[in-house]
This record gives C-alpha cells, sequence and structure tokens, in this order.
C-alpha cells in the first residue's frame, strides 16, 4: 500500500499522482479537494481526511474508501465500482449513478439516489445506514436504494418527500414507514420473503464492511417502494 | 468593453460561507476564520470576498462603527460633513490594509465611531437605531461615490473584489479580536463584481452572508422597500439582511420565526403538523408575511451581536454543515471548512432545510 500526502495539493495533481501510480494507495491529509478518483477503473484508493465534493465522479471500476465523512455528490454519474464510507455523506449522493455501489455507514443528506438509472446488467446500489434527508430518490429512474436507519434515534428514517417523481428501480427502507408519506405514484408496501431474499444480498455486504449482526438487522419490517407502472406520468406534460 | 450588467451575464453558481462563534464568548483572531475559506477556494471566482467580525471593538462598544467606501478625497469630505451634522464622531481613521498583488483598485477605506445627536434624534423623533438605519439607506442612496458597508456596534464587516484568503490578508484580520466570525466567497451569478457587491451586507449589527440565489427578489423587494429600506445594489443577498431587520428589529419577531417566514415549510407540511400550537403559528407566519418567503437556494449565515443564526432553504437546495467543539461552533458550505478550523471537531450534522441553527453567546459578555 503505497501512502501519498496530499496536504495543499490541488485535485488535478492528485489525480494524476493517482494515475500514475501502481498498486493500492493511500491518500493522507486529505481536505475538501474535489473530483478524488474522477473516472478511474482499476484502483484500491484508501483516504484519510474528508474528500471535498464530486468524490468518485464517473467512477469506472476502481474502489475508494472513506475513513471518515464525505461531502456532497458522491459518485456522481459512476459507471462501476465501489466507494466506501465509513461515516456520513452530504447532499445528492449517488447523483445520476449508473452503475456499481455505495455503501455509507452514517446517514446521507437530501436527495440521495436522485435520478439513479439502470440498464440491464447495470444496476446500481446504494446501502444508507443511517437516515436519509429529504427528497430520497428523488427522480429515481433504476437501480437499489436501502435505508437501514440505525441510530435513527427520534429521527425518521427519511425525510420529507422521498421517491418525488420516482419511475423506476426499488427502494428499501428499515421501517414499517408509518410517519413516510409517500406521493401517489409509488407503491409502499411491506417486504415479503422474495424481495427479503434479494435485499439479503446488500445488507450482507453492509454488515461485512461495518460490523453489524446481519441476522438482527433482518429482523426489523421493511418497507418496499415501488413505483406504480412504468410510466406513471404519461399524463403530466404530453401524452406519450 | 462594457461591463455586463445583470441579465447579461451569467455564471453557474458556487459561493462558499463559513463561520465560527464562542459561546463563552472567548475571543479568536480573524486568521482562523480566513484559513476556513482555503479548502473551498474553488467555489469562488475572486470576483468577491468578505468577513464580519463581532466583538472586535470593545473600545469604541458604545458606538455605531460606520465602515465606510469612497470613490475619492472630495466624496469623503463632503461625506464627513454630513456625518458632522448628524453624529458626535469620537474617532475616524483610514482601515489599515495590506497591499498585496491579489486586492487591486481599492477604494478609499475609512472607518468612524459615531453616536447620533440627541438633538437630532429628538426633533426626529426617531430610536437611535432606526436613525442609524435610515441615515445608512440615505447615504446608500442619494450620495454618489459614497458607501456604507457596515453600520452596527462593536462589529464590523470587511469586503473586496478578490479570493477570501487574499480579502482576509487585505484588511489585515489577524490583528483583530472577535468572539463570532463570518465569511464569504463569492461567484456572482447575476450581478458584475464590485467592492459593495461582495458580501456580508449588513445593517446596523445585521450581517449576512449568503450562498445561493432568491427566485423571488423581486417580490421581496417590492414588499420592503414599502418600509422605507432601499435596494440599491442590485443584488439579492442585500434583501435579506433588510428583511431580517424588518421582521426582528422592527416586528418583534424571534430568530426563529424569522426562520419559518422566510424559509416556511410547505402548506402539505404545516397540514400534517401535530403540535397544533406550532401548526398555528406556521399559518398564522405564512399568511401575514407571505412576500417574505424566499424561494430558490440559499444557505446563510446571519450574524448579530451575541450571536449566529444559520439557516437553508426549505428545499436544502445548497450545503451547510455544523460542527462543533468545546465552547465553539463551526458553521460552513463544505466540512473541509470546518476541518480546518478545528480538525477534532465533533458532532458534524446537517440541519434540514428551514431549520434554523441559533447559537448565542452567552449573557452579559456582548457590547
Amino acid at each position: 500500500m503505497k501512502k501519498i500526502n496530499i496536504v495543499d495539493l490541488d485535485y488535478k495533481t492528485i489525480n494524476h499522482k493517482l494515475r500514475e501510480t501502481e498498486g493500492d494507495i493511500t491518500l493522507c491529509g486529505c481536505c475538501g479537494q474535489r473530483f478524488i478518483a474522477a473516472g478511474m477503473s482499476d484502483k484500491n484508493i484508501i483516504i484519510e481526511g474528508v474528500p471535498g465534493n464530486a468524490l468518485g465522479a464517473y467512477l469506472n471500476g476502481a474502489s475508494v474508501t472513506v475513513n471518515a465523512n464525505a461531502q456532497d455528490a458522491v459518485g456522481d454519474t459512476m459507471n462501476e465500482g465501489k466507494i466506501v464510507v465509513h461515516g456520513h455523506i452530504g447532499d445528492a449522493a449517488g447523483y445520476a449513478m449508473r452503475g456499481g455501489k455505495i455503501f455509507v455507514k452514517g446517514n446521507a443528506g437530501y436527495r440521495a439516489g436522485i435520478h439513479m438509472k439502470a440498464y440491464k446488467e447495470k444496476q446500481p446500489v446504494m446501502v444508507i445506514g443511517g437516515t436519509a434527508g429529504s427528497f430520497l430518490g428523488e427522480y429515481q429512474a433504476g437501480g437499489i436504494i436501502v435505508v437501514l436507519g440505525l441510530e435513527a434515534k427520534k429521527h425518521n428514517i427519511v425525510g420529507f418527500f422521498p421517491c418525488t417523481g420516482m419511475h423506476g428501480g426499488k427502494m428499501f427502507l428499515r421501517s414499517d414507514c408509518k410517519n413516510v408519506v409517500f406521493p401517489n405514484q409509488v407503491t409502499a408496501r411491506a417486504a415479503k420473503d422474495k424481495d427479503l431474499d434479494e435485499l439479503t444480498e446488500y445488507v450482507r455486504e453492509y454488515c461485512a464492511l461495518f460490523g453489524y449482526d446481519m441476522d438482527q438487522l433482518m429482523r426489523s419490517p421493511f418497507t418496499v417502494v415501488t413505483p406504480d407502472s412504468k410510466n406513471p406520468y404519461q399524463q403530466m406534460y404530453v401524452a406519450n | 468593453m462594457d461591463m455586463k450588467m445583470e441579465g447579461q451575464v451569467r455564471i453557474p453558481s458556487g459561493c462558499a460561507i463559513a463561520a465560527v462563534i464562542s459561546k463563552e464568548g472567548y475571543l479568536m483572531s480573524g486568521e482562523m476564520i480566513c484559513n476556513a475559506m482555503k479548502p473551498m477556494h474553488d467555489r469562488s471566482n475572486g470576483l468577491g470576498g468578505g468577513f464580519a467580525g463581532y466583538g472586535i471593538y470593545p473600545q469604541y462598544q458604545d458606538f455605531y462603527a460606520l465602515h465606510m467606501f469612497f470613490n475619492e478625497r472630495a466624496t469623503r469630505k463632503n461625506c464627513e460633513s454630513f456625518l458632522k451634522e448628524r453624529f458626535e464622531i469620537v474617532h475616524s481613521e483610514i482601515i489599515p490594509t495590506r497591499k498585496i498583488p491579489a486586492i487591486t483598485d481599492e477604494p478609499i477605506i475609512w472607518r468612524y465611531f459615531v453616536s447620533p445627536l440627541k438633538s437630532v434624534l429628538a426633533s426626529m423623533q426617531l430610536d437611535e437605531k432606526e436613525f442609524v438605519a435610515r441615515t445608512v439607506m440615505q447615504i446608500n442612496t442619494e450620495m454618489k461615490g459614497a458607501y456604507v458597508f457596515s453600520s452596527g456596534k462593536n462589529m464590523g464587516a470587511f469586503k473586496a473584489v478578490g479570493f477570501p484568503e487574499d480579502v482576509g490578508m487585505f484588511y489585515r484580520l489577524e490583528e483583530y479580536q472577535g468572539y463570532s466570525w463570518t465569511a464569504h466567497g463569492r461567484y456572482p451569478t447575476n450581478t458584475p463584481g464590485w467592492w459593495g457587491g461582495a458580501h456580508p451586507f449588513t445593517l446596523l449589527d445585521w450581517s449576512i452572508v449568503h450562498n445561493g440565489e432568491i427566485s423571488s427578489y423581486d417580490a421581496n423587494r417590492r414588499f420592503i422597500e414599502m418600509f422605507g429600506y432601499k435596494c440599491t445594489l442590485k443584488t439579492d443577498t442585500e434583501v435579506i439582511t433588510y428583511i431580517m431587520d424588518y421582521l426582528i428589529r422592527r416586528q418583534g419577531l424571534t430568530l426563529g420565526e424569522a426562520a419559518s417566514v422566510i424559509a416556511a415549510p410547505f402548506w402539505s407540511t404545516i397540514e400534517r403538523k401535530k403540535d397544533v400550537e406550532d401548526k398555528n403559528k406556521h399559518i398564522y407566519l405564512r399568511t401575514l408575511f407571505p412576500s417574505l418567503l424566499i424561494t430558490g437556494p440559499f444557505s446563510i449565515v446571519l450574524g448579530f451581536n451575541g450571536g449566529l443564526m444559520a439557516l437553508n432553504d426549505r428545499l436544502k437546495l445548497r450545503s451547510m454543515v455544523v460542527g462543533e467543539k468545546g465552547d465553539k461552533v463551526y458553521i460552513a458550505s463544505e466540512e473541509a471548512a470546518i476541518r480546518t478550523m478545528e480538525p477534532e471537531a465533533e458532532n458534524i450534522w446537517a440541519p434540514a432545510g428551514g431549520e434554523p441553527v441559533i447559537v448565542k453567546v452567552k449573557d452579559g459578555v456582548t457590547g
């Protein structure tokens, strides 16, 4: 594992160093540099400190682990690979991601999974261990969003207006969601065995990463949210 | 080439804000808040940076500190005559600056520590604050080439065209000691960057730093101008400062109530509130001040004597995080800025849209 001290280095220099370094890399002293690992495909990167916005944007297969919180737009438009955050993440995580996985130990800010999409074998997955802010899965068009609500305490598992404009993909919330108001265009129902089979794979990976007991987590009720049809908004603007 | 004016040019928005306050009222030099802006450098484009410091003028704490820009010496002389007819000026001086290559074309920058003449107040039948506010409005609208950019007691704004960390260096902020600081890095979107247009925007001891763009600017402006405020800068942040002055100083709302006016919850959210008193209060505020709802993205920090309030728009279209350590509370657009001020900051969290974070210095230590 090679270590690179990035104190006072700008993102261009950091990404250049990442590209020219072979093997696994640890970036030390990170403090807000944007676009780290953008577009990278064959790296295994660990970040010490808080990375800046758009961490792993357009990520194309690399693996990024953050041992702190991450800021806004983690995995913006990522295509493949994995981002693991051992803390909280800011707003708009997984913005328009179309492949790969994001695992967050703690909470996500507003608009997590906004405009997430899927195509054939590309099925993006985002697992949020804590709670999610408002507008979770806004305009979600595909992929899987899982929110576990760990240590939610008095907070709702998700803020206001989840699934606004959702028209594809699936969402799992580890809650009966009695306090959550969903829009009319989606169906929220209690998860059945078949749903849980699918979910187990993602929760297992989360538990392995962050040291939680999977059986215990899976004992709670889960709510599954899906859009009502493939095109629930066909009358909204024009008939299509 | 003509300077592009509002509506002719549009640049994608960034902007950075940061703040720190000691709840115990312990003083901090301005150096820390300058450093906080460094990791957020790319959020600004060099067309504006500024700071507000509270508790910085203890030796003149009973006097209004007027920070002013002048285009030329004659304007300053003229303005000083104007001030002398209305105020006792106990001290006046050039605001000390440092010549650095990053900051150029500075206007003449002075400060005056003043107290309104009792005879003038009596004849106009105005209280002190109202008189000072009106005088500031009068200078900024009627005196060409003169601009008051700070007018509170025991506080001051410092702003310029440049990157914020350079602006802090220019104004020698490391030489000031304050219990609270706010900062702004500007990425102007709709108006040309100029010295007066940099943040913070202030009136009396209110100061606002703002990241965002107000869609409701004209609706807000039309309403607030009915009450004697003049939006002279054609830039949206100014109107927030006047709205807060109007709601809190003149209407007597609490900070939290003012936050509920400008970042009001959706009617559907109010409808579902279970606490009847809280629900009715929100209905009342939205009904009474519909023209002061601020729409569009914003994250702001409002500074005032003895505290500050951070607030996001109700949809939270801009980022803001809060952290703590000991007696201090840190607020910034990015956690990286907080970590620069305090690497060991704890309880980092992101307030929800429309959820005000109000921090006050314990009683008795403010000017």
